[in-house]
């Protein structure tokens, strides 16, 4: 991008390979379909302009609808090609491989809080190591915010009120803008930063210099007894409440009936709106900790579920 | 003449629809459709010239990194005026409300409209819309952008957010009548023999986008209201901190607003189906392929509204439904380009300035429909949407499509409005102006969005700063190329050639009444016997 004329972004993802061959395809494709209408236009109309009596005008053509058939068909048999590829790539956006390493982000007006899962804490700026996956578990504290890194052709809106997750595989070393691209408020244009892809010694040294005094689940170990979750949770309770170890990632029956897979999104929710996210089995006793406990505080109560393991696959 | 009738007008005795009354109170309580034609075409020309100062600032400001002159918080007023603004006052009642209203009763042979008062009512309603409005936007501080993204506009707007989303909830009643009005004149008053299939192609673009004027208005009418319900009360809808969903907001405001997109671009397709037949004296090719493709999309058009949403949080599966959809609306735009184009073949053309304009719209609105395809696949959306790639795309639907179509149907059938012809060769030069300086504008910006320069941004890194400058260059030969109909227009106004009833020789029962028509538009009902567009094939 230091050129004088920029016309492409830097690629530091697996997906980013990907995306720039489907670029030149749709590019190609396009070029194509333009030349031929700017070609056909100024054809017509250099050789069928009204003052060129040499002109061949006879002749029109009556039945159009093999023409209409024609086009039609063929319109729609590349459209359908650029939607299979389309949307085979975007699958995979979606699909994170299993040993992707989850980082937590926060999004507030007008900042990125990034937690690792060691403990280690970023505002506006994500280390992440070369060749390995990472899975971002995101939420927003205020409005929605957008997490955009064009050098991995990647964007997720990051809502409040849930997660929302985005994977990715850095494959080049280097430093990356990071943009807000959801619109919100003043500051927006200002809410931004940088992604530093390291080689895996360097990330380790950078990590055990950034350490902070307890991991991210520590953390939310402390809070989980602070916070009186231990009370009705924890292994000496009395209190019938569901055991979480071992509740990461597998299916959970519901009060009402129905079930649901315990992602991060849902373990989000049972503690903080548990009328909605009910257990089959247990008396719906649990109170709400809506508004006692910040996005920050969630996330490593999270990440502590979490370390307790998840459920076998 | 050899067109469409087989009646011959007679130049009716008496005065036009100009000069029946002259006093102030004879324009504002008129019935006549010729009129409220009018009023309208001056109410969004003042519109267009807000918006447009709107987006000078905009483009002024970007010229540096930094914002040249204003603070992020007045550049997100200023941005969201613009798109308020080009949006509800000027884009989705432009050719409607202007052209439509004046020639729909002439195509049809009719004397006016269905609803004569109604229309007078929408228009009214209208430039109440407008005012509340601008009173909102400039006098309070409404920094949302046109969308009104929740939770930020409920939550974190100021109280001026109610005020503008009042003006566009009374917006919406006078597109709805005025949907509701050219709806019940199409099925009812069409001249005797003027069946379906004999209508111009802008009656049934016409048809196409007021049935969705009717059908998805009232969906953001009833969003707007629980966006003000939400703000004033703190009723949970759409706020997750009062138990609503934001996703919601964006489903209901995107329902509205993508079938809006198609308000916007419809009427321009009907305009173009006029006159490249007209300029070309050949039958539009493939008529009922056309006409149908305007059907539908419309209806698809309800349909993808989803693909806004990509990377918003919407589930996967609907994403890869919306994005099917949207590559199948594109197959009826694709349709009547073609269409377009094998219209000139054989044909006996000649340019002037609406023929410009309509050749222009054709290429411009070829390159923002090629990179709609761009959009709709789902892995190259995920990359460029949210940023200037998408503001590019739009844009070249929205201004090199629509507004060129109106600047081609303002020049097509000016002689029939004023009885005035305007200065050719002005006019074709400001044609190619606005061509040139449109596309300087915004095929940069194409550029920048796939950079990964995020739209709605105050300042923005170094690296842009190129784009931008060539983009606001753009801007000030296109602002220039903006203003100059206005001079030679209204020179045309009071100096212009007197134009005969039919100055181009086209088709097309408008073209049988007076410059400008009586007010009655027709002395008797014509007899509709021939096909539209109905230009003699010449000698072998």
């Amino acid at each position: 991008m230091n050129a004088a004329l920029p016309f492409l972004p830097p690629s530091a993802s697996t997906i980013a390979g990907e995306f720039n061959i489907l670029f030149a395809g749709l590019l190609a494709i396009t070029c194509a379909v333009l030349g031929l209408v700017v070609v056909l236009m100024f054809r017509f109309c250099a050789h069928y302009r009204r003052n060129n009596e040499a002109a061949d005008r006879g002749h029109q053509t009556e039945k159009s609808w093999h023409w209409e058939v024609g086009w039609t068909a063929a319109s729609f048999v590349v459209f359908l090609g650029l939607y299979a590829w389309g949307a085979n790539i975007y699958l995979r956006e979606h699909h994170p491989p299993p040993d992707a390493q989850d980082i937590y982000v926060v999004g507030k007006q007008w900042m990125w809080k990034i937690e690792h899962p060691g403990g280690q804490r970023e505002i506006d700026a994500l280390h992440v190591a070369l060749n390995r996956p990472v899975r971002l578990v995101m939420t927003s504290q205020d409005v929605i915010h957008g997490f955009f890194v064009p050098a991995f052709r990647l964007k997720q809106d990051v809502l409040p009120g849930r997660y929302v997750t985005l994977w990715f595989d850095p494959d080049r070393p280097g430093r990356y803008a990071l943009y807000c691209s959801q619109f919100c408020g003043t500051a927006h244009a200002e809410m931004g930063g940088e992604v530093t892809v390291m080689a895996p010694g360097d990330f380790q040294q950078w990590l055990a210099a950034n350490a902070s005094d307890a991991t991210l689940s520590g953390d939310g170990a402390v809070l989980f007894h602070k916070t009186g979750c231990d009370g009705c949770h924890g292994a000496g309770a009395r209190v019938a409440a569901p055991k979480l170890a071992g509740l990461y990632g597998g299916p959970v029956a519901l009060r009402d009936g129905g079930s649901a897979i315990a992602d991060e999104d849902f373990i989000r929710g049972a503690i903080l709106e548990p009328a909605e996210h009910q257990a089959a089995g247990y008396e719906p006793v649990m109170p709400s900790f809506a508004g006692q406990l910040d996005e920050e505080q969630v996330v490593a109560l999270v990440a502590y579920i979490k370390s307790l393991g998840s459920a076998p696959q | 003449m050899t067109a469409t009738t087989i009646v011959e007008l007679p130049r009716p005795r008496g005065d036009s629809y100009l000069t029946d009354g002259t006093t102030l109170s004879s324009w504002l309580l008129t019935h006549d459709h010729k009129r409220i034609a009018i009023l309208y075409c001056l109410s969004i020309t003042v519109f267009f010239f807000i918006g447009g100062a709107a987006a000078a600032l905009i483009r002024l400001n970007l010229i540096t990194p930094r914002g040249l002159l204003l603070d992020a918080e007045t550049y997100n007023r200023i941005f969201t005026l613009h798109g308020v603004v080009m949006v509800w006052l000027f884009l989705v009642p432009s050719i409607p409300t202007t052209f439509g209203n004046f020639l729909l009763p002439l195509m049809l042979g009719a004397k006016d409209l269905a609803f004569p008062r109604i229309n007078l009512l929408s228009w009214y309603l209208f430039v109440l819309s407008g005012v509340i409005v601008l009173a909102g936007l400039i006098g309070g501080s409404v920094d949302t952008g046109w969308t009104f993204y929740e939770p930020l506009s409920s939550g974190y707007a100021s109280g001026a957010l109610v005020v503008v989303v009042g003006g566009i909830f009374v917006n919406g009643f006078s597109s709805i009548l005025t949907g509701l009005n050219f709806v019940v004149t199409i099925h009812r008053l069409r001249a005797p023999g003027l069946t379906w299939y004999r209508l111009p192609i802008f009656c049934w673009s016409t048809y196409a986008t007021s049935v969705i004027l009717m059908l998805a208005t009232p969906v953001l009418a009833v969003t707007l209201l629980l966006v003000a319900a939400e703000h004033l009360w703190g009723v949970g809808v759409f706020d997750p901190a009062h138990g609503g969903d934001p996703l919601l907001f964006q489903h209901m405001f995107w329902f509205y607003s993508h079938p809006a997109v198609y308000i916007m671009i419809l009427p321009g397709m009907g305009v173009v189906s006029e006159i490249v037949p007209a300029f070309a004296r050949k039958p539009l090719f493939g008529y009922h392929f056309v006409a149908w493709s305007s059907v539908a999309i419309a209806v698809i058009g309800f349909l993808v509204w989803g693909h806004h949403m990509f990377v918003a949080g919407e589930s996967i599966y609907a994403a890869l439904v919306f994005s099917f959809l949207s590559f199948i609306v594109a197959v009826p735009s694709a349709i009547k380009v073609f269409n377009w184009l094998a219209t000139l073949h054989k044909g006996s053309i000649s340019f002037e300035a609406p023929m410009l304009y309509a050749l222009g719209f054709i290429l411009l609105f070829t390159i923002g429909g090629l990179t709609g395809l761009f959009l709709a696949t789902l892995a190259f959306d995920e990359h460029v949407t949210a940023t200037y790639f998408v503001v590019a795309h739009f844009h070249y639907i929205m201004v090199g499509g629509m507004v060129s179509a109106y600047f081609a149907a303002l020049h097509y059938w000016w002689p029939k409005v004023t009885g005035r012809l305007y200065p050719e060769s002005w006019a074709r030069f400001a044609a190619i102006l606005i061509f040139f300086g449109f596309n300087l504008t915004f095929f940069p910006q194409f550029i920048l969005g796939y950079l990964g320069m995020p739209r709605r941004y105050a300042t923005y890194p170094p690296e842009f700063q190129v784009w931008n400058v060539f983009s606001s260059a753009g801007a000030s030969i296109l602002a220039a190329a903006y203003v100059l109909p206005l001079f030679y227009l209204t020179w045309s106004l009071f100096r212009g050639e007197r134009a005969p009833g039919n100055p181009w020789g086209a088709t097309g029962l408008e073209w049988q009444s007076a410059s400008p028509p009586p007010t009655d538009n027709f002395e008797r009902t014509p007899r509709v016997t021939r096909p539209p567009y109905d230009y003699p094939e010449p000698a072998a």
